[in-house]
């Protein structure tokens, strides 16, 4: 006689993360709510929207958050950025019903980078994102706004931004949202299909797309970076099914960018060194 | 006096700001004390929001002090009436500083406080970061009231089995547990992982030992940690009877019947079984663990 075996059903180890995302954007419009109006006393809030879909979702939070009418969607292209970037971002405008404008960076940037023709990608790249950054915190100044942040948790674990650029909006809803949670979260928001389909890019040059430069898929990375934060080493990753190759990629990545998670590092003198031992929340 | 009218009231503090919290609190005294009550729950740091870090030492208090607000607040807002009240606070004795709960009876315009609980387990990993300001407290007990014996556990006590289960076994029949405790979670079903997990605590907690718990969680987001609230008042069978919603500040009550606690024990007698059975696993020569 043979008995029936009964085990525990296994989900696949190797998925990206999931994510239930009406519970998320419930969760997200408090928050939002909470540490701007109830926190800060401000009621407006400024996107950048660069026709991507966590800009596209930000934006769409704010806007359930805090009306439509006390969100400002500021688009920033520079002279190389794709025409379809721009478009994309309108449609967000346009669907949502927030005040929407346009201020073009080339002048600003070309100002400083006619001054450096040899900076590489990588150099110019960041120079557009402290610009955009700039105008992001001028804009919240002149409205009476608080710059929203846009950037994943995939890309922040990454390294995958510019420092005090992407990442220097005081509040930022979607920060602990893996890429491809991000994506369920704007398919259940009703982001225009457009901005979930395209493949995500900092649109610095033509063809460019952040998993060429990453070497990996989102999905990929997002389980990798997933299993990594809970704990398991790279032979326990490969071990249940991942490719060493691509764990190795996040591995790297993950660990040459702590810095980028921080603060700048401050010689400590005294015991009252601020963060050290002067330690105070920041709603304090 | 069989029935107890409960009100639990899940507070949305602004941090540091206990004056003005405080002025709140009367707004709710004010609400609550509109209709019959005799117990008052608020939540952990109820006035002062609970991620203090340093600033914990500005807005510790004493014990006395705290009370003399509460039952000040009481007392201008509900003048002539007695009731008990709850309330987690950040504690300052003489220089050491606890995460404490207090129990304070007002009764004949005058306050007493019958017990001060100092939370036992001090959360410090991940998010938490408790023993780095505050010290341990070192005692469970219960203590009696108008309403018979309780005992207060203050968020983590209540998440090592042994600690309700001694209150319980001391003679505690209702468990008072004052929390905050931030949300995290979003990959299950339609609430926070982190609040499924607390209910499943109290009610088996409140099921096992046939006691009820009046559970009042914090509300509102400290720095990007959202406060999952959640109040709930577990009836001895390990039922939830009433529940505030995670997001935003509630008054959640109930008349509880302390009939009820005698009759879960008569049908699931385990606590009974377990003042047999517990000197001899005391008595296990593989304790004390290492």
């Amino acid at each position: 006689m043979k008995l029936p075996v009964i085990e525990p059903h296994r989900g696949d180890f190797t998925q990206a993360p999931a994510i239930n995302p009406e519970l998320t954007a419930q969760w997200l419009e408090a928050f939002l709510r909470d540490e701007l109006v109830a926190g800060r006393s401000i009621e407006r809030a400024v996107v950048g929207l660069s026709g991507g879909v966590d800009s596209a979702v930000t934006a769409y939070l704010c806007a359930r958050a805090l009306g439509p009418k006390n969100v400002y969607g500021v688009r920033m292209p520079y002279k190389q950025s794709s025409p379809s970037s721009l478009t994309d971002a309108y449609l967000v405008t346009e669907a949502l019903g927030i005040n929407e404008c346009t201020i073009e960076i080339t002048a600003a940037a070309d100002g400083y980078l006619q001054f450096e023709p040899d900076a590489d990608a990588r150099r110019r790249g960041n120079v557009l994102a402290r610009v955009r950054m700039l105008v992001l915190f001028d804009q919240s100044a002149k409205l009476g706004a608080l710059p929203v942040g846009t950037g994943n948790k995939t890309e922040r674990l990454l390294g995958y931004f510019t420092w005090h650029a992407d990442d220097s909006p005081p509040v930022n809803p979607i920060g602990d949202l893996y890429k491809s949670q991000v994506w369920k979260l704007a398919e259940y928001l009703g982001v225009p299909k457009p901005l979930i389909d395209k493949a995500p890019s900092a649109d610095l040059e033509a063809n460019q797309t952040d998993e060429g430069d990453l070497g990996i898929t989102y999905a990929k990375a997002d389980a990798v970076l997933a299993r990594i934060l809970e704990g398991y080493t790279n032979d326990q990753l490969v071990a249940r099914g991942f490719d060493r190759a691509e764990v190795e990629i996040v591995r790297k990545r993950l660990d040459s960018t702590h810095w980028k998670r921080h603060l700048p590092t401050t010689a400590m003198l005294s015991n009252t060194a601020i963060n050290e031992f002067y330690l105070r929340p920041v709603d304090f | 006096m069989d029935v107890v009218n409960v009100a639990i009231v899940q507070t949305k503090p602004r941090k540091g700001k206990y004056r003005e919290n405080l002025r709140d609190l009367r707004d709710v005294f004010s609400q609550a004390g509109a209709d019959p009550v005799d117990l008052i729950v608020l939540p952990e740091a109820a006035l002062t929001g609970y991620f203090l870090e340093g600033a914990v030492y500005e807005l510790a208090m004493d014990s006395d002090a705290f009370a003399g607000d509460l039952a000040t607040a009481w007392l201008e807002t509900n003048p002539g009436k007695d009731v008990d009240v709850v309330c987690g606070f950040y504690e300052n004795c003489e220089g050491t500083y606890y995460n404490s709960a207090i129990y304070l009876e007002i009764a004949g315009g005058k306050p007493h406080v019958k017990h001060v609980h100092r939370k036992m387990f001090l959360p410090t990993y991940g998010v938490f970061d408790e023993e780095r300001f505050l010290s341990r407290g070192r005692r469970l007990q219960t203590f009696e009231t108008r309403f018979g014996r309780m005992a207060m556990l203050i968020c983590e006590d209540c998440w090592h089995a042994i600690v309700p289960t001694l209150a319980a076994v001391k003679g505690a029949r209702i468990l008072i547990v004052p929390s905050a405790a931030p949300g995290r979670g979003i990959d299950d079903g339609g609430e926070l992982t982190s609040i499924t997990r607390w209910r499943g605590i109290l009610e088996a907690i409140a099921a096992e030992h046939g006691v009820y718990l009046l559970y009042a969680g914090l509300a509102g987001f400290e720095g990007g940690k959202g406060m999952t609230g959640s109040s709930r008042i577990v009836d001895p069978h390990g039922h939830t009877i009433v529940e505030a919603p995670p997001l935003g500040a509630h008054i959640i009550r109930a008349p509880i019947d302390l009939r009820e606690i005698d009759r879960a024990r008569a049908i699931l007698p385990l606590l009974g079984d377990l003042h047999a059975v517990l000197p001899d696993l005391l008595a296990d020569d593989e304790l004390p663990l290492r």
